[in-house]
C-alpha cells in the first residue's frame, strides 16, 4: 500500500521537470513512521488566516490548567500574552501567579519570587531527569515549538488530543502506555488528559474534548509561531508591491525591446 | 574608450583610477548577443541571491551565538524578540534553497547550450568551484541553528572522511576539533560559514572576468559574426534582468511569507541531542541527488574471485559523491562535439532530457530510506549520471550528425519578419 503511494509520487516527480518539485521530496521521508491524521480547519490557515483571540485565550486556559502540570513553554514570556488580547494589568496578574527563580541575592543565595511580565514561563520540572522520574520514565517535551517540530503541526496536536481509544483486540499495551490513533507507533506514555469539562471556560464556551483540543492546538501554534500574523500581513503587501513592480518591468522591457524584434 | 562625461570630478578620478570607464564598459555598453532567452536570467539572479544571503547573514550573525548551549535559543530569540528577526531568518533559510534552485537551472542551461566549450572552459570550471563553495557554506550554515538535523547531518557528513584509508579517522577528529561534533565544531563551522561567502564573491568576480573576455554564449551556440548580432547590455538586458528579478522575488516572497518551513525539516526545531538519533537523517533538499549517489554504492569493489577488497562500499560512496562534481571539471574535454547548442544535436537532446529526469529521480531517492527498491533505482540513476558524462558525451561527439547551423545570430532572429538589423536599435560599435 505504502509502496503504491511512493510509486505514484515517483511518477509525479519524474514528469514534473520544474526544479521546485525536488523541494517536495523530503516530505515522504518521515511519512514512513508517522500516521496520517485529519486536516482540520483553523482560523490561521491560508494566506489571509489570523489567530482567533478568543480561541487563543481559551487555549491558554487549557494549557495553564491542564498541560502545564507536565509540559513547559519555556520560550514564551508573559509579556507575549499581549498578543492574546490581555492588557498590562492582566498580564502582571498572570505573571504573579507563577514563582520564578532569581538570584543570587547579596548573600549569594538563589531565591524564588513572583513572576513579572519580562519573565518566561517557568517549566514544571527542573530538568529532564526530574521530568522522567515524575512520569514513569517518559519525558513530556517542552511545547513551545511543538506545532513546528512535528509534521502536521497544529493538526497533529489536535488529532493527538482526540485520538485516544481502546487498543485493537490483538494488541497488548506495554505497561504505562496508552493507545492513540495518531501517535507514531500508537503507544504513547501520556494518558488521555482531556475529558468533557476538564476546564470551565471563562467565556462560557462548552468545554467539549473537541473544543479544548482545537483551542489548545491554536494556542500552541501561537507559541511556536507568534509572528504568524505579522508575517502574512507583510507578505500580502510585499507580494502586491512585487506584482506591480514586475508588471511595470515587463512593460518597460517590451517597450525597450520593441525596436529589436 | 574612456568614459565621456561632463562631470569634472568623475573625469578627475577616472583619469587616475579608470573605475568609471571600467564599469561603463562592463555593465553599460558591454556587447551581448541579441538572442538570449530567459534561461540567461539565472546568472544575474544567482548574483542577487548571493547578495541577499550575505546581507541577511551578517544581520543574523549580529544576534546569533555560536555555542552549543545557546545556539538553538539564540535563533529562537532572533525569531521572537529581534525586530524583523523572523524575516531575516526565514529569508536566509529560504534564500539558501532559492540560491540552489537558481544555480542548478544556471548549470543545466550551461549543460544544454554547451556553454562549457571553448573558449569558456575556465569560466565553466570557476563555476564548478563556486558550486562546491556554496555546498560547503550551506552545509555548515545548516549546522548553526543546532537542531537535530543540524547535529546529525554534521555527524553523518563529517564521518564520511573516515572512509579515507589510513588517515581518515585522524582527519575526522581534526575536523571536529574533538572526539565528536561539539562546541569546537560549531565554532569553526560558524567562522567558515562567515568566511566562505566572501570567497564566493571573489570567485564570482573571476567568473565574470572570464565571461566578459568572450561574452555570453547564446541559444544558437554560434559566435557573433558582427555588430548586428550584438546589443549593449544596458538597457536591453538590465531591464530584462529586472523583470526576471521581479518574478524571482514573487516566488521567493511566497515561500518566505506563506510557507517558510516548507522546504525545511521539522526535526530541526528540536534542539540537538547527541543521545537521540532521528529515525531518518536527511540532508537539505539541494543535497539529495548527491546523497543518493553516496548511498547507491552498497558494494565493495575489489579483484574478482580473490576476495581482495580495494575500495570498500563506504569509500566507494564517498568517491562517487565527490566524483559526481569532479566530473564537471573535466566536462569540456569529455564533450568533443564542435556544436555547442543542444538545439542542433538531435541525439544529445534526448540523452540530456534523460539526464535531467535522472537528477530529479536521484533527488527523490535521496529522501527515501536506504531500502529496496530505492537502492536499485539510485544505482541505476548513479550509473546513468556517470555514463552521461563519461560514455555518452564522448561517443556522441563522434557518432552524432548535428543539424546545419544558422549562418549568423541575427539571421534566424530576424526571420520572424522584423525590421532590418540595427535599423532602429543602436548597433554595436566594435568594442
Ligand atoms: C500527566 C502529565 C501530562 C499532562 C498533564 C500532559 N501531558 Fe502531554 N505528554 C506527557 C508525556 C509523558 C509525554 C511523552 C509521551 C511519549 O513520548 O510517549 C507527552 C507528550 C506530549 C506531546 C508530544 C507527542 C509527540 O509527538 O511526541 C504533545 C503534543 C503533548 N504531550 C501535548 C499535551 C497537551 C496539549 C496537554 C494538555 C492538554 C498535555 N500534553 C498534557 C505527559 C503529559
Ligand atoms: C553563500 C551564501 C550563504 C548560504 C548558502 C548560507 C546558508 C545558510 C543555511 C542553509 C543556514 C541554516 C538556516 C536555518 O535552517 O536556520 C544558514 C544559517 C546562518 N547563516 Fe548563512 N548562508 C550564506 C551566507 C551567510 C553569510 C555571509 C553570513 C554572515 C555572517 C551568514 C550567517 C548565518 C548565520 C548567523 C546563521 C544561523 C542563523 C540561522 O540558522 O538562521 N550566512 N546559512
Amino acid at each position: 500500500m505504502r509502496a503504491i503511494k511512493h510509486m505514484g509520487r515517483l511518477a509525479a516527480c519524474a514528469v514534473t521537470a520544474a526544479a521546485l518539485t525536488v523541494a517536495a521530496a523530503p516530505a515522504p521521508a518521515s511519512a514512513a513512521e508517522a500516521v496520517s491524521h485529519p486536516d482540520y480547519e483553523f482560523s490561521f490557515d491560508g494566506i489571509f488566516g489570523t489567530f482567533d483571540q478568543a480561541a487563543l485565550q481559551r487555549g491558554f486556559q487549557v494549557y495553564e490548567q491542564v498541560c502545564a502540570a507536565c509540559h513547559g513553554i519555556r520560550l514564551v514570556a508573559f509579556r507575549n500574552l499581549a498578543d492574546l488580547g490581555y492588557d498590562e494589568d492582566e498580564i502582571k496578574a498572570i505573571a504573579a501567579r507563577y514563582q520564578v527563580e532569581d538570584g543570587p541575592n547579596d548573600q549569594g543565595e538563589m531565591f524564588m519570587r513572583e513572576g513579572i511580565p519580562a519573565d518566561r514561563f517557568p517549566s514544571p520540572y527542573r530538568n529532564e531527569q526530574e521530568a522522567r522520574m515524575m512520569n514513569g520514565g517518559a519525558y513530556p517535551p517542552d511545547l513551545s515549538l511543538m506545532a513546528k517540530k512535528r509534521k502536521g503541526g497544529a493538526d497533529y496536536i489536535k488529532a493527538l488530543m482526540v485520538g485516544y481509544t481502546e487498543p485493537p483486540a490483538d494488541v497488548e499495551l506495554t505497561p504505562g502506555m496508552y493507545w492513540n490513533e495518531y501517535f507514531p507507533g500508537h503507544q504513547i506514555a501520556m494518558p488521555q488528559i482531556l475529558y468533557p469539562d476538564s476546564v470551565s471556560y471563562a467565556d462560557g464556551t462548552p468545554a467539549t474534548i473537541e473544543q479544548m483540543s482545537r483551542d489548545v492546538a491554536t494556542f500552541l501554534m501561537w507559541t511556536a509561531e507568534p509572528m504568524l500574523e505579522d508575517r502574512k500581513q507583510m507578505g500580502i503587501k510585499v507580494i502586491l508591491f512585487l506584482l506591480v513592480f514586475t508588471g511595470l518591468m515587463y512593460a518597460v522591457k517590451r517597450k525597450v525591446w520593441a525596436d529589436l524584434h | 574608450m574612456a568614459l565621456q562625461t561632463n562631470s569634472r570630478v568623475i573625469r578627475w578620478i577616472d583619469h587616475r583610477l579608470p573605475i568609471f570607464t571600467f564599469m561603463n564598459h562592463e555593465l553599460n555598453e558591454y556587447p551581448t548577443p541579441r538572442n538570449l532567452s530567459y534561461m540567461w536570467n539565472f546568472g544575474s539572479l544567482a548574483g542577487i541571491a548571493l547578495v541577499i544571503m550575505i546581507v541577511t547573514g551578517i544581520l543574523l550573525a549580529m544576534q546569533y551565538t555560536a555555542h552549543v548551549d545557546h545556539a538553538f535559543d539564540s535563533v529562537e530569540r532572533i525569531m521572537r524578540d529581534v525586530n524583523y528577526g523572523w524575516l531575516l531568518r526565514y529569508a536566509h533559510m529560504n534564500g539558501a534553497s532559492f540560491f540552489f534552485i537558481v544555480v542548478y537551472i544556471h548549470i543545466l542551461r550551461g549543460l544544454y547550450y554547451g556553454s562549457y566549450k571553448a573558449p569558456r572552459e575556465i569560466l565553466w570550471m570557476i563555476g564548478v568551484v563556486i558550486l562546491l563553495l556554496m555546498m560547503a557554506t550551506a552545509f555548515m550554515g545548516y549546522v548553526l541553528p543546532w537542531g537535530q538535523m543540524s547535529f546529525w547531518g554534521a555527524t553523518v557528513i563529517t564521518n564520511l572522511f573516515s572512509a579515507i584509508p589510513l588517515v581518515g579517522p585522524d582527519i575526522v577528529v581534526w575536523l571536529w576539533g574533538g572526539f565528536s561534533v561539539d562546541n569546537p565544531t560549531l565554532n569553526r563551522f560558524f567562522a567558515l560559514h562567515y568566511l566562505l561567502p566572501f570567497v564566493i564573491v571573489a570567485m564570482v568576480f573571476l567568473h565574470l572576468w572570464a565571461l566578459h573576455r568572450f561574452g555570453s554564449n547564446n541559444p544558437l551556440g554560434i559566435d557573433a559574426k558582427g555588430p548586428q548580432d550584438k546589443i549593449p547590455f544596458h538597457p536591453y538586458y538590465t531591464v530584462k534582468d529586472l523583470y526576471g528579478l521581479g518574478v524571482f522575488l514573487i516566488l521567493f516572497a511566497a515561500f518566505v511569507f506563506f510557507a517558510p518551513n516548507y522546504m525545511g525539516h521539522p526535526d530541526n526545531y528540536i534542539e540537538a541531542d547527541p543521545l537521540v538519533t532521528p529515525a531518518h537523517i536527511v540532508p537539505e533538499w539541494y543535497f539529495l541527488p548527491f546523497y543518493a549517489i553516496l548511498r547507491a554504492i552498497t558494494f565493495d569493489i575489489g579483484i574478482p574471485f580473490t576476495g581482495i577488497v580495494l575500495i570498500d562500499a563506504k569509500l566507494g560512496g564517498v568517491i562517487a559523491m565527490f566524483g559526481s562534481i569532479a566530473v564537471l571539471f573535466v566536462l569540456p574535454w569529455l564533450d568533443g562535439s564542435p556544436v555547442r547548442s543542444g538545439r542542433f544535436r538531435p541525439l544529445f537532446k534526448q540523452f540530456f532530457a534523460l539526464f535531467v529526469v535522472t537528477c530529479l529521480v536521484l533527488g527523490y531517492m535521496g529522501a527515501m530510506p536506504a531500502e529496496q527498491p530505492y537502492v536499485t533505482i539510485s544505482q541505476i540513476g548513479t550509473a546513468y549520471y556517470f555514463a552521461y558524462f563519461l560514455v555518452i558525451l564522448p561517443l556522441l561527439s563522434v557518432l552524432e550528425r548535428p543539424k546545419p547551423l544558422p549562418a549568423s545570430i541575427s539571421e534566424p532572429v530576424l526571420r520572424g519578419g522584423g525590421t532590418v538589423a540595427g535599423a532602429t536599435a543602436k548597433p554595436m560599435e566594435k568594442p
